[in-house]
């Protein structure tokens, strides 16, 4: 891991676990809801959450489809098992084969967004019920390449670890203690057997995540990356990833017409008056 | 002659002037138990720092008919006080504002006059810019107010110091940023960095108020600091924890630092003012 990259791991879960707790307490909640997946990312905003509202306040969802990989599952339970968070299963397939079947030439990305949805309707369903709001798990890497699906994994009410790379989720969750086999496996989306984000992606995360930090963090141009020994197309390709998925990162602009209009100069935090 | 100095390392609510005002007034109690002259609390203190749209809703004039000032005067006959607001002056123009008080009156007002506008800041949108830097006579001894970014240059501290202050008294709320490997956010480091510059460069005492909590994804490291004309670190406040931070200052130490080291007696004022004109003129004028 690039020594740039690596993060002091205390002060990340204190400045992390703040944020969870004032966050949620200030919109008049004490309760989150996760939508644990075995993963790393998710295991680690459910260990941060955990931590900053005690485990009974935390609702880890696991949301098999009926080909999801069992150790996805298996997984997921060692980390409901290691923090003590309260949990529950339900598996979306009853919710999206209907549609499947409407659909039967439907791609794997259509597939693959359409279950990321249906594990949307139930974390917010449940963040009704439980009474806690939905906590994200989306990394920097992936919402900077755009790797999720909009208004599906990528809808939340808070996102604790945003503006952590993935090669970072890992060194946190190592401290945190994620289990190992949560930390060492490869990152999957798990939308079918032996899919990895890395094949999918074309490169690991520890080169993209080291090329991120130049562009992003330390604003390096394209031929200052290619001259940090960067090649020269796969700059060019995660520098089209992320201006291509800029959408997602914002909302949806709206037409302005009057004098003051939302999001331009209608200006105000989500934390207004609390 | 020795005096004891509080920091308010308080956290806001954003827009909530009244609930805030109330954690100030709790404050004021907390430091007289401690037995302070002075109680110092951070940029924006009654306010919450990022208000965008509601900082026209907020704005308060720092005189005894304001229902939020006039306890705030009160709590000044006991001990000194320094209060971050945002002041509307006559024109309705909005400025960032902190305010001294002591003895039940206003001694100083001061309009930040460095509004970052860059990156995450985006304070010009939102309020006018300062247009003084002087420093002002309190019971402690001549002082000098300058709000965050005004420090962040160093020409605020640097006119405050030429105009008499001994005591540099600068308020933040600084949102933490820089994680890397070490134990302190980059933001931190190199604000404690200029803090102690400061107080070793104008050999006065240096005192630094910064807020904690968060608003939105923005967190407030706290880590208030008093530095002696030494440049020495003599109290810091917790990171990112409420706390009354509590130092005491040896007034004497300005006599004993300045008779080792004569800076200020030293400093060519006149070449200063030389120097800047020309290059000044040489530039077409400065902002």
């Amino acid at each position: 891991m690039s020594a740039k990259l690596k993060i002091n791991t205390d002060l990340a879960k204190t400045i992390l676990t703040g944020f969870i707790h004032s966050e949620i307490t200030r919109a008049g909640f004490s309760r989150a809801v996760i939508g644990l997946s075995g993963g790393i990312d998710s295991a680690l905003s459910c260990v941060l959450a955990a931590e900053a509202l005690a485990p009974e306040n935390v609702l880890a969802v696991r949301m098999p489809y009926k080909t999801s990989s069992i150790d996805s599952l298996e997984d997921a339970q060692r980390v409901i098992s290691k923090t003590g968070v309260q949990s529950l299963t339900v598996p979306v397939t009853e919710m999206v084969d209907p549609l499947f079947e409407r659909f039967p030439e439907a791609n794997a990305m259509r597939r693959g967004n359409i279950m990321a949805r249906a594990r949307m309707i139930v974390l917010y369903d449940q963040s009704e019920a439980f009474g806690g709001l939905v906590v994200g798990t989306g990394n920097k890497t992936e919402i900077l390449l755009g790797y999720s699906t909009l208004y599906g994994d990528s809808a939340c009410a808070i996102n604790p670890i945003g503006d952590l790379y993935k090669t970072q989720v890992r060194q946190l969750s190592t401290a945190l203690g994620v289990p190992d086999e949560v930390i060492s496996k490869a990152p999957s989306a798990d939308l079918w057997a032996g899919q990895t984000d890395e094949d999918e992606l074309g490169f690991t995360y520890e080169d993209v995540d080291k090329l991120l930090y130049l562009i992003v963090d330390e604003r390096y141009s394209p031929a200052e990356c290619v001259d940090a020994g960067f090649p020269q197309e796969f700059v060019q390709k995660v520098i089209t990833r992320i201006r291509r998925n800029q959408f997602k990162r914002i909302l949806p602009p709206i037409a302005k017409l009057s004098n003051r209009t939302i999001g331009y100069d209608f200006l105000y935090l989500r934390d207004w008056g609390t | 002659m020795k005096k004891t100095i509080a920091l308010a390392q308080i956290n806001t609510r954003l827009g909530d002037v009244q609930a805030n005002l109330e954690k100030h007034l709790m404050y004021v109690e907390r430091a007289l138990v401690a037995g302070a002259s002075l109680l110092v609390f951070p940029e924006l203190s009654l306010t919450g720092y990022a208000l965008q749209d509601i900082a026209h809703a907020v704005s308060h004039r720092p005189t005894p008919e304001d229902e939020i000032f006039a306890p705030l005067l009160a709590a000044s006959r006991e001990l000194d006080l320094v209060v971050g607001f945002v002041d509307e002056d006559q024109r309705h123009r909005f400025y960032i504002a902190g305010a001294y008080l002591s003895g039940g009156k206003v001694l100083h007002v001061h309009h930040k006059v460095y509004l970052p506008t860059y990156g995450l800041f985006d304070e010009g949108r939102f309020f006018a810019w300062g247009d003084s830097i002087e420093a002002f006579d309190t019971p402690l001894g001549c002082a000098g107010l300058a709000i965050c970014e005004d420090f962040w240059h160093a020409s605020p501290p640097y006119l405050l110091w030429l105009d008499g202050a001994d005591i540099l008294i600068f308020t933040s709320a600084s949102p933490g940023r820089g994680l890397t490997d070490e134990p302190k956010l980059e933001s931190a480091r190199w604000v404690e960095h200029i803090n102690q510059a400061y107080a070793s460069l104008f050999t006065s005492f240096t005192v630094h108020a910064n807020r904690v909590g968060y608003e939105d994804g923005l967190n407030f490291w706290g880590g208030s600091t008093v530095f002696d004309p030494n440049g020495n670190l003599l109290v810091r406040g917790p990171y990112h924890e409420e706390a009354l931070v509590i130092a005491e200052i040896d007034l004497n130490q300005l006599h004993r630092t300045r008779a080792r080291l004569p800076i200020l007696r030293d400093e060519r004022t006149g070449l200063v003012q030389r120097e800047l004109e020309r290059i000044l003129n040489k530039n077409g004028g400065g902002r």
